[in-house]
């Protein structure tokens, strides 16, 4: 179950006034399991790829393979490729429509044949992975708070058993608990089910603290593709690409102007916590509760 | 009195049913009193849900109150005689700016407002150049919005309301949908027209580092104002943040791991200048 990004270019309004090269030639290997954090600056091209990632969007030129066979070759069953890899939009509370959040995440599995009783199963399952609450599945989606809606929404690709789950700013105007609450969450999918998970985010934090590999985008091609450890300290590249680095890194190399020898590439408060316990000659003494 | 004074403010949100009687009442904000002083930067934090929004919907008189006053410059937003004054006063800027560019060109966007109030065109174009130059978009004035970064939209949406000179304006996550740089460009924009035009601010964010920026800010929560003061005073009470679904900035938190695990550092850390400066004399 991997995706092969073979050599990918996007054009849009291709011969017109109004041409853009979103992509440029783009190469990428997504195997099984990985959590990926994608990142740039709006317009670098992340929405035109991950959206060619299910077939939504044909490339102007390349391939996208999935599971080695090209998803664009005739006969190629495309509809059953976006279900495998489900979509989660940047406004995610824009994909409901049904009159109760039971139904809503019923539409994907029925969709893909099952009946109402074997899809509601389906979507019982996939709202509690979500931690939407059993009690109030029969409210209508649009009376449910921000962070409730894009439960549902989540919960609605979830339903569809996909493989490798793309969500884009999944978190945007939650509040903090929210966040990390849905970001959780999603790691908890990834943990258990061994989905592989791409998640696109303006939040460094998040980043540092979730993903195991970061794919950065600028202006249409992939700049870099790494580590969060080892992307992160490149700080003035990052700046460079309208991006940033996470507040704790730079927390680090200021210490480190300061002539504390701490670890540059940490990236998380209990990554740099330790690290400065550690050139203040200090243990920790067994603390290691989570705090994020 | 200040620019904003709220007393005993409530908001109830109805639901009704099909034959039009109450179903359900729901209590947005409750018995909210405040006073913003004419040129302050306030930041109001809270949980999705904790009324935030509809505070600062009470504030330019898109939502009247169920209960209480609000006063915007003096002017009580609930007679209606006064509510196009009032948002004058009190402009706002929402979260998604796709949803309130309307213009096809970014000067013609910026002039909707004075037009609309009736201005003269000599003084709207007058307004439209001065707004723009203010939230540095001058070189972008004849761009197609659409064309443009989240950052650099956010910030025509800014120029729209200044060019209507409030003496207020109210922003309600006006950073949520941007990149980092798109977020410090529209924080700069914003410190600056308090800072250089006296402009009072009132910002809604999720953001703690951008609370950084304000005088004072008010922490939400169940429709009540549950603490108010300087960032420093209300970041350096890391667990009852936490009690109220927030974050501290990054800094504050290392800060705060750091004096958990045994280190002699004060509460409330901001910058990594002060942690590096207390960490050293630790050496």
């Amino acid at each position: 179950m991997s995706i092969e990004v073979k050599d990918v270019s996007f054009v849009y309004s291709p011969g017109t006034a109004y041409e853009i090269r979103a992509l440029d030639h783009i190469n990428l290997s997504i195997p099984d399991g990985q959590f990926i954090g994608m990142i740039g600056h709006t317009g670098s091209g992340k929405s035109t790829l991950i959206q060619h990632l299910n077939a939504l969007i044909r490339p102007t030129s390349g391939q996208i393979l999935y599971n080695g066979e090209d998803v664009w070759a005739e006969g190629y069953d495309r509809r059953r490729l976006r279900s495998q890899v489900g979509l989660v939009f940047q406004y995610p509370e824009h994909q409901l429509f049904e009159s109760d959040v039971l139904s809503d995440v019923c539409f994907g599995p029925m969709n893909q044949g099952l009946s109402r009783e074997e899809a509601e199963v389906q979507a019982m399952k996939a709202l509690r992975q979500v931690g939407f609450p059993e009690s109030e599945v029969k409210r209508s989606p649009f009376e449910l708070s921000g962070g409730q809606k894009k439960r549902v929404a989540i919960a609605g690709v979830l339903a569809m058993n996909p493989q490798i789950l793309i969500l884009d700013e999944p978190a945007a105007g939650l509040d903090p608990k929210g966040r990390d609450e849905i970001l959780g969450q999603i790691a908890l999918l990834h943990r258990e089910r061994l989905i592989t998970i791409i998640l696109v985010s303006h939040s460094m934090e998040d980043m540092a603290n979730y993903a195991q590999r970061m794919i950065v985008m600028n202006r249409g091609q992939v700049a870099m593709d790494g580590a969060p450890g080892d992307i992160f300290p490149r700080i003035e590249e990052l700046e460079g690409m309208g991006l940033s680095a996470p507040q704790i890194t730079y927390i680090m190399h200021e210490l480190a102007k300061n002539g504390l020898v701490v670890q540059k590439d940490a990236t998380t408060v209990l990554e740099a916590r330790d690290s400065i316990l550690e050139a203040l000659g200090r243990s920790r003494r067994g603390r290691r509760e989570k705090t994020c | 009195m200040g620019i904003i004074k709220a007393l005993k403010l409530g908001f109830d949100y109805l639901r009704y049913d099909d034959d039009g009687n109450v179903e359900e009442k729901y209590r947005a904000v409750d018995d909210v009193s405040l006073d913003v002083e004419a040129g302050e930067f306030i930041a109001i934090l809270g949980h999705n849900g904790s009324g935030k929004s509809t505070l600062a919907k009470q504030i330019n008189a898109l939502l009247l109150p169920t209960e209480g006053t609000i006063w915007v410059d003096g002017m009580d937003t609930a007679k209606e005689a006064e509510v196009w004054r009032v948002r004058q006063k009190a402009g706002m800027v929402f979260q998604n700016p796709d949803n309130q560019i309307i213009g096809t060109v970014v000067e013609e966007d910026v002039g909707f407002g004075p037009e609309n109030m009736g201005v003269p065109t000599d003084q709207i174009w007058e307004r439209v150049n001065e707004s723009l130059e203010k939230t540095r978009m001058t070189a972008y004035r004849n761009h197609s919005p659409n064309r443009l970064s989240g950052g650099q939209k956010q910030r025509v949406a800014i120029a729209g309301v200044m060019a209507m000179r409030p003496s207020c304006i109210v922003l309600d996550e006006p950073t949520a949908m941007l990149d980092p740089i798109g977020r410090r460009e529209v924080i700069a924009a914003v410190k600056e027209l308090n800072e250089k035009e006296g402009v009072t601010v009132i910002l809604i964010t999720h953001y703690m580092e951008e609370v950084l920026a304000a005088d004072r800010c008010f922490v939400m929560d169940k429709g009540k104002i549950v603490m108010t003061g300087t960032p420093r005073e209300i970041f350096s009470q890391v667990e009852k943040l936490k009690e109220y679904r927030l974050d501290v900035p990054q800094v504050t938190l290392l800060a705060h791991e750091l004096k958990e695990a045994g280190l002699d550092i004060p509460d409330g850390i901001l910058t990594s200048e002060e942690l590096a400066g207390v960490l050293c004399q630790l050496k």
